[in-house]
């Protein structure tokens, strides 16, 4: 009993710094794009960057939980073509829209649950292998469906998903849709015993199994709501684009894990929350924001993001490089 | 706390040191390309600011690091919270970026599309640097001129189904049909689909196939250094000759040796140019994008607006410009 207070006062702890850190981040951030861009402090503006990409937010949040458990899936970028492709070409072939944005949430959840059931039926087969060659095979599938045509033409109500708002008010569809999946993942992860359990993976995952945490089962779960998260995800951006092809999302997985990781969350599992990969998708909007406001060239933006993600995720290393001692010696 | 400072400190001054202030005298116009680091994109960039610097508008150039339509979605937003007064681009995709050039048409911006169009309903106008029958009828003429109005010739295209392609190919066998080409006979037309060693193969069966062969006209730069490697290899330099379109820094090599004499294709600082002009005349009133519209574009001389295939209106930007051994070398580094 004392052990477990301890050490979830600890987790609190950490957790707490980190979420502090990116605050300030955030404020300070702000304030130089203030200052370099007088239209840097408008609310529309801001609402609208926050929404640009909230689609990467949605696949944030259930790769939080792959992270934690000390996984990794990097076919989540191709689930989202595979998703927004079969969406699109099932409503081209008569089936009305709502019943094609089923088939986008059925083709992610199926996509991520065969990603699980091979790695949790399997043993030894590690997640990054199964998802690397998922990646290829699913976005392939999707080029051989479609090849380089687009498909196009949905019902007008469809681009409300991505660019409406709510009522008369300037916050975006897209935002409030994301606020609610967030505080259910919030909720899930940090209130309920099966998100214990989901800690419990990533920091000993011989001790989870031996204290009869149903790994297999878990894992299962997981990947499949990492999927399920991909095809909210394609719904959302088929919308934004107005049309789908098999190359869209390019690249998203590696943005979607690095946000991951700038909000606390450790590729080694056990560590982070949902508040701050939250944190850390607003500091990353409004770093590049700000950045696009000035006209930072492409390139020089991706430099400068790498060097803040390095240097946002080494910092704690710093301070704490007494603190981390400490704990090496007591897991010893 | 201090370190805390620090890294705040650091990245404040690179966002300092980056920054590039545009403040606005008469209109801005934000120039968004397929990706930067890309030498045709930043020529086009380099009309655009001239033309801008001509009317007095202000010049942004952006771009996405991978040529991506999600990346020019962002930029496009970034230039919308800017209140840009237009945006140029060439589009990544035909449709994608509709909805959001639609936002952009909404907080009335002015929306030129060039090179690679975006879907009507997205623009205002595009600017069309492919005339496609003068592109059919100069490739033709040259290579009339290279083997003396006289023998046969052969069309090397990238895949058979490629519009663009097509579209020419159709207005070469028109201009052929004039009396002054009847010494000239078109024996066969194949395909490289754009593939260097199948182009290249095609050309070397070409020669094996018809001994007599005196020309080749390749409409596509794929097509058009992999014939020139051929007739290099084959030793035909001089009794095969070679025009087409084709990037000047692919092809300076080949018009050195003589493999092909003059090529074709766009000036991509004039394209930036008259794209950037338009947008300026479109931000003040002259022009408002409809067919029949007549305007001045600066040291390009007169436009006229007409209806665009895709049930658009565009510009057509001229004739395509000839590299020959004269200005090769000026151009070879440039794109």
């Amino acid at each position: 009993m004392k052990y477990r207070n301890s050490l979830s006062n600890r987790k609190l702890n950490i957790v707490f710094k980190w979420e502090w850190l990116l605050v300030i981040l955030i404020i300070g951030i702000s304030i130089v794009n203030g200052r370099l861009s007088p239209h840097f402090w408008s609310y529309t503006g801001i609402m609208d960057s926050l929404a640009v990409f909230l689609e990467k937010g949605f696949m944030v949040l259930s790769m939080t939980l792959v992270l934690i458990i000390g996984d990794i899936d990097i076919s989540v970028a191709s689930i989202v073509a595979l998703s927004s492709v079969l969406m699109a070409m099932s409503y081209k072939l008569g089936l009305p829209m709502a019943v094609a944005i089923l088939v986008a949430l059925a083709t992610g959840a199926g996509c991520g649950y065969l990603n699980g059931l091979l790695i949790s039926l399997v043993p030894g087969l590690s997640a990054i292998i199964v998802t690397l060659a998922g990646s290829s095979i699913y976005r392939g599938i999707a080029y051989i469906l479609l090849g380089d045509q687009a498909i196009g033409g949905f019902p007008s109500w469809y681009s409300y998903l991505a660019w409406g708002y709510v009522g008369k008010t300037n916050i975006p569809f897209v935002m409030v849709v994301f606020v609610g999946c967030a505080i259910i993942y919030g909720l899930l992860l940090h209130r309920t015993a099966w998100g214990r359990k989901v800690y419990a993976m990533g920091i000993n995952p011989v001790a989870a199994r031996f204290s009869g945490v149903p790994i297999a089962q878990m894992k299962q779960i997981i990947f499949t709501l990492n999927g399920l998260m991909a095809g909210i995800a394609a719904i959302f951006l088929t919308s934004k684009l107005g049309s789908s092809r098999p190359n869209i999302a390019t690249g998203y997985e590696l943005e979607v894990i690095a946000i991951a990781v700038l909000g606390g969350v450790s590729p080694s599992g056990g560590k982070g929350g949902i508040v701050g990969v939250c944190l850390a998708l607003i500091l990353m909007r409004l770093l590049r924001y700000g950045m696009g406001l000035v006209n930072v060239p492409g390139q020089v933006m991706m430099v400068i993001i790498g060097i803040v993600l390095v240097g946002v995720v080494m910092l704690p290393n710093i301070f704490s490089s007494r603190g981390g001692k400490r704990r090496t010696k007591e897991i010893q | 706390m201090k370190k805390l400072i620090t890294v705040l400190f650091l990245v404040a001054s690179m966002v300092v040191f980056f920054s590039v202030s545009a403040f606005a005298e008469g209109y801005t116009v934000g120039m968004v390309v397929k990706n930067v680091g890309n030498p045709f994109m930043d020529a086009a960039g380099r009309g655009g600011e001239e033309a801008c610097g001509e009317l007095g508008n202000s010049f942004i150039f952006q771009g996405p690091a991978t040529p991506t339509v999600e990346g020019q979605i962002e930029i496009i937003e970034n230039l919308i919270a800017q209140k840009v007064d237009a945006i140029c681009i060439t589009a990544n995709d035909f449709d994608a970026l509709v909805p959001v050039l639609q936002k952009a048409k909404g907080n009335n911006i002015k929306v030129v599309s060039f090179d690679s169009a975006v879907a009507p309903g997205g623009r205002h106008v595009h600017v069309n640097q492919a005339d496609a029958e003068l592109i059919g009828k100069l490739q033709v003429q040259a290579i009339a001129e290279m083997i003396g109005y006289e023998g046969e010739i052969a069309i090397l295209s990238a895949g058979a189904t490629m519009t663009n392609q097509n579209t020419w190919i159709e207005y070469m066998k028109e201009e052929l049909k004039d009396p002054k080409y009847e010494k000239i006979e078109l024996v066969t037309i194949v395909y490289g689909d754009d593939l260097r060693d199948k182009s290249y193969n095609e050309a070397m069966g070409l020669f094996k196939s018809y001994p007599n062969l005196k020309g080749i006209i390749s409409p596509t730069t794929v097509g058009l250094s992999a014939t020139a490697k051929a007739i290099t290899d084959a030793g035909l330099v001089g009794k095969v000759k070679l025009t087409g379109l084709g990037l000047p820094s692919e092809m300076a090599e080949w018009v050195h040796n003589g493999a092909c004499e003059a090529f074709f294709l766009w000036n991509p600082i004039d394209l930036g140019y008259l794209a950037s002009y338009v947008a300026g005349l479109l931000c003040d009133g002259t022009i408002t994008g409809e067919v029949g519209e007549e305007f001045s574009a600066g040291r390009m001389g007169d436009y006229t607006i007409v209806e665009a295939e895709d049930g658009g209106t565009e510009v057509l930007l001229g004739p395509p410009f000839r590299f020959d051994a004269s200005n090769i070398d000026e151009w070879k580094d440039i794109y």
